[in-house]
């Protein structure tokens, strides 16, 4: 049997590889990620085993308020962005006639491709005090001197909003694509309110695409750096900027490596909890 | 409600509203950008001073445009060096994950699968500090131990490379995945029974039939990699990549040039984005 033994190397050429990625890049450094988070240098230089790195962040407050703000903010703008894309994803794949649809789908992914960094600038100009909505609003006299709204809660949720919400969009339109039209017809013929048609066929249909949309808006603003850090204020208080002090400015790794399991801890268990409710597995997010 | 139901005009026109203002609100900071990158202005806000090209192109010593901005030029030419190597890597890697997954059956491949798909709910942040965690521990290991200095295990090009791989092959995982679950097998069968290797058939008769996710799953893999921050920041040696340095100067020193690059990148994105769907056109 020829094939048999080709098999078998065709087996180990092809997990080679994804073990070592796996491995290397995923297992090893989240191992260490804990470990490390246990650990402080000793004043001979020498690793020792420590629960300091936690008790610093349940003893100030600055730290944990800071963690309960993230994880609150994160919520809330995942709910935020299914009630500002849903209407837009229905629109897309069951309103408008297919050919402006595609081109329409099209501009969706634009600002996505684009990258954080360059819309979040364009938000920047946008919302600054001399910025473009202000300048317009002050000649079009509506206003007579500029309303301050960069370097806020507001300008920063106004961002995250913006760099995550396309993520909601895209999922949502591929279940609402199989969504058979003759469901609503009927619904609608039997006498049924859009309202009735919107929260017992929609909704309940279009559920495992607003769980994969809302778990991957809602990772990619609890992990977020930028737009807190260029739109929000001094104020803000956002934990990944706490992460990124202590790795790159106080180069205190140990608290890092902590904060960081306690934010892959929350993120991970309210994924979880979501999946749970739903019903959901991992394996469906990515497609 | 939909298009072959009857509606009142209040409700359509209400509902085309709110879809124009979703549009506004995602073109608008896009608009911003493209603009002002052409402002006869020192400063990156209105008013309008007139048109120029001296954000592109000027070489003074009041305005340095994006041609003359070495620095801008470098980490533009680093980024576009950084996503090839990570499309090619994560390409690779990612077929091969797909290929395991879809076709082989193999103990743990339940746990193996997760693992695979781990990266797209872990923050990047996490897998950037985690990386960074781990090369400086291996670096320094092998530095006491055997005397080696490493390069790559302290942060630097290659370092990026493998952390922004670690996410980029699970997107050409699902993106090939995705395509060859609507292989037909027997296909592979007929070349197995006609004695081929189980080597030759997946390169003579799988990968020509997967070509198009192959190059999709590429060009994903190369703008993920182009526009990542997160992960980059951590791993980032003496050279930046764009999103690094537009990061440190929008912080510190913006001036219209930031705009042209910018302008730049939206361009090409919609360059793109059109040739896609020219091509998805082309296929129906």
């Amino acid at each position: 049997m020829e094939n048999k033994k080709g098999f078998n190397i065709t087996f180990y050429l092809l997990i080679l590889p994804v073990l070592l990625w796996l491995i290397v890049l995923i297992v090893l450094p989240h191992l260490d990620l804990l470990i490390s988070s246990f650990q402080a240098d000793s004043d001979s230089g020498a690793k020792i085993f420590t629960l300091e790195n936690y008790t610093a962040f349940f003893k100030s407050k600055i730290y944990w308020l800071t963690f309960i703000n993230t994880a609150a903010y994160a919520i809330g703008i995942t709910i935020l962005a299914f009630i500002v894309t849903f209407p837009v994803a229905f629109y897309l794949t069951k309103v408008i006639s297919k050919k402006y649809a595609s081109f329409l789908a099209l501009l969706l992914l634009i600002p996505l491709w684009v990258g954080e960094l360059v819309t979040v600038y364009g938000w920047m100009i946008l919302l600054g005090d001399h910025g473009v909505i202000n300048e317009f609003l002050l000649y079009i006299g509506l206003i007579d001197k500029p309303i301050n709204m960069l370097y806020t809660n507001f300008s920063m949720s106004i961002g995250l909003l913006y760099i995550s919400m396309l993520f909601m969009v895209v999922p949502v339109m591929s279940t609402l694509e199989s969504l058979d039209d003759s469901l609503i017809e009927a619904a609608s013929d039997l006498g049924a309110t859009k309202w009735t048609i919107f929260t017992k066929i929609i909704i309940p249909y279009s559920m495992p695409g607003i769980t994969s949309g809302g778990i991957i808006v809602f990772m990619l603003v609890i992990g977020d750096y930028v737009a807190p850090d260029i739109l929000g204020g001094k104020s803000s208080l956002w934990f990944t900027e706490q992460i990124y002090n202590e790795f790159l400015s106080t180069f205190n790794w140990g608290e890092g490596a902590a904060f960081g399991f306690l934010l892959l801890m929350i993120s991970s268990s309210i994924i979880w909890l979501a999946l749970k409710l739903t019903g959901q597995k991992l394996e469906r997010v990515g497609s | 409600m939909i298009r072959s139901l009857p509606n009142s005009p209040l409700y359509k026109y209400t509902y085309r509203f709110y879809v124009i203002c979703f549009f506004l609100f995602l073109v608008m900071p896009l608009i911003a950008i493209a603009v002002l990158a052409f402002n006869d202005s020192n400063f990156v806000a209105l008013p309008w001073k007139g048109f120029t090209l001296d954000w592109f192109f000027a070489n003074t010593d009041e305005r340095t445009g994006l041609l003359a901005d070495d620095g801008l030029i470098q980490s533009l030419l680093i980024s576009i060096k950084t996503a090839f190597y990570v499309a090619t890597l994560s390409t690779v890697v990612g077929i091969a994950a797909a290929l395991l997954f879809e076709e082989e059956k193999f103990r743990f491949k339940g746990l193996l699968y997760f693992l695979a798909l781990s990266p797209l709910v872990i923050p990047g942040v996490i897998l950037g500090i985690s990386i960074l965690l781990t090369s400086t521990m291996a670096g320094s290991y092998l530095e006491e131990h055997f005397g080696w200095e490493v390069e790559f295990l302290s942060p630097s090009f290659w370092l990026v490379v493998l952390g922004q791989f670690s996410f980029g092959a699970t997107y050409v995982m699902l993106l090939v995945g995705a395509r060859l679950k609507k292989f037909d097998r027997t296909l592979e069968e007929a070349a197995l029974s006609l004695k081929a290797t189980r080597l030759q058939s997946i390169w003579y008769i799988t990968i020509p039939f997967l070509r198009p996710a192959i190059i999709g799953a590429f060009v994903v893999a190369f703008l993920i990699s182009f526009s990542n921050f997160n992960t980059t920041i951590f791993l980032i040696g003496s050279d930046p990549t764009l999103p690094v340095d537009l990061y440190s100067r929008i912080k510190f020193s913006s001036t219209p040039v930031l705009n042209a690059v910018s302008f730049l990148i939206v361009v090409f994105i919609t360059i793109t984005a059109l040739i896609s769907l020219f091509i998805n056109r082309e296929k129906k």
